[in-house]
């Protein structure tokens, strides 16, 4: 029942918003969100915006992921050729 | 941000990786509980099971909001749909969650306005266009929720709406967390909800961490989300740490949604409530305050005290505290099936049994 879906702020009108999430659009409430802007990529939940989502912090958790594959083949691939 | 970017927490490459590292990482026995409905459905249908060591178990607690709803709080909403000149607006979970004598499908299959809306601001919607009428919202959600229908009272209030009422049966994750603990359950970490953590905020959980030294972490929902949060708690375990990691930070801040968090605090005060399965737990609940009572339907409508009864057999409170699972429950895919469900957790789709009925016993190994 938590569930929230990632879209992107296409307009906004007087504590309103529009999203589109991969096509669909969606009239949403701005309400409890402090500094959306046009652009933004917003946690979506119950006809509401509950969150901006925060691309720094995204890139940095995808830069960790990548990190550890690269780690892992690292020493996958010296396992298979100690030399 | 774009898509492509959110779709790297999908990639299988990364999943592989985490998986072969929590393998590497586990070394006893591990249970972990996901306090999310939207968790207990990522997991199943991502095969996360299928990724993980043997020695680790994951079991669902009481994440489900419809799942968690006492039986008293149903009959009451069957209650105020019998009302005259009453529309009742709901989620659409609800509609099926059998009460004491009835639901409110059959309710509405007997003529009464049961309406199923997205959001609480739908009900506001049809308040302000039904004005001869009396509309009253099913408040029912954890603190994610939880503001989206405070947001909605304070705009009904603004609007000087007379006839839009809600019935609050919210609840907080937190002090259910401290009742579980406490409990006789076998817990070795949490994986904590997502979106609850957005608007409490990561810090909510720190006096959770220190008071019973457990293993945490707040995860997203996508596999690799999961999978990472999965890897961090059993680091933790087999170094004998206790902390709390945050690997949805994309969403979940050390403060959460300061706003949502006010309109919170300013519509609902905190109290006791009991919840199906546990019982009551302090502090648990939200209750509209004073201020607002006028949008309060347990106040503005004559609720009298309703016999409640949980369903007979149903093992609810096991399930909802991780003790057993849903094939473990007698009358499971016997007795309760999504079609005629006997409790709320059969009930709900992201309800645990549903989701084990829907995805248990199914093929998801590759091989």
């Amino acid at each position: 029942m938590c569930l929230a879906v990632p879209a992107k702020l296409i307009e906004m009108d007087n504590g309103m918003g529009t999203v589109d999430a991969g096509g669909v659009r969606k009239k949403i409430s701005l309400l409890l969100l402090e500094d959306a802007a046009l652009g933004d990529y917003i946690l979506v939940h119950a006809g509401f915006g509950i969150q901006k989502l925060d691309e720094k912090q995204a890139e940095e958790s995808l830069a960790l992921l990548r990190e550890a594959v690269t780690e892992v083949e690292a020493r996958y691939k010296n396992e298979q050729d100690p030399m | 941000m774009s898509y492509q970017n959110l779709d790297s927490f999908r990639d299988p490459e990364v999943a592989k990786t985490l998986s072969g590292l929590i393998a590497e990482s586990c070394q006893s026995p591990m249970r972990i509980m996901e306090v999310c409905g939207t968790h207990t459905v990522s997991i199943f249908r991502n095969g996360i099971r299928d990724m993980l060591p043997q020695d680790i178990t994951l079991v669902s607690g009481p994440g489900c909001p419809v799942c968690v709803t006492d039986q008293k709080e149903i009959d009451d909403f069957i209650q105020l749909a019998r009302k005259k000149n009453v529309i009742l607006a709901t989620f659409g979970d609800l509609m099926r969650v059998p009460g004491t004598q009835s639901s409110l499908q059959k309710q509405r299959a007997q003529g009464r306005k049961v309406k199923v809306v997205y959001s609480a601001f739908d009900a506001l919607t049809l308040a302000a266009q039904n004005p001869k009428k009396k509309i009253v919202f099913c408040g029912v959600g954890f603190e994610t929720t939880a503001p989206t229908v405070g947001a909605c009272i304070l705009e009904a209030h603004r609007q000087g709406l007379k006839n839009f009422f809600v019935y609050s049966a919210h609840k907080t994750v937190p002090p259910a967390l401290d009742a579980l603990m406490s409990m006789d359950t076998v817990i070795d970490g949490f994986m904590m909800p997502g979106h609850v953590s957005v608007i409490i905020g990561a810090d909510a959980y720190l006096p959770l961490v220190e008071k019973f030294a457990i293993p945490c972490a707040i995860a997203g929902f996508e596999p690799n989300d999961i999978l990472a949060s999965i890897l961090t708690l059993v680091q933790q375990k087999e170094a004998g740490e206790s902390k709390l990691e945050n690997t949805y930070s994309r969403a979940v801040s050390p403060e959460g949604n300061k706003k949502a968090r006010e309109v919170m605090e300013q519509v609902f005060d905190k109290v006791d409530a009991s919840w199906r399965g546990l019982g009551v737990i302090p502090g648990s609940g939200l209750s509209i305050r004073e201020e607002f009572e006028r949008f309060d339907a347990s106040k503005a409508f004559e609720l009298p005290p309703a016999r409640s009864a949980a369903p007979k057999g149903c093992i609810c409170g096991a399930i909802l505290t991780g003790k057993k699972i849903p094939p473990q429950c007698p009358k499971y895919k016997i007795e309760c099936t999504p079609t005629d469900p006997l409790g709320p957790c059969m009930v709900s789709s992201e309800g645990t049994c549903a989701a084990y009925y829907r995805y248990h016993g199914a093929i998801t190994k590759v091989y």
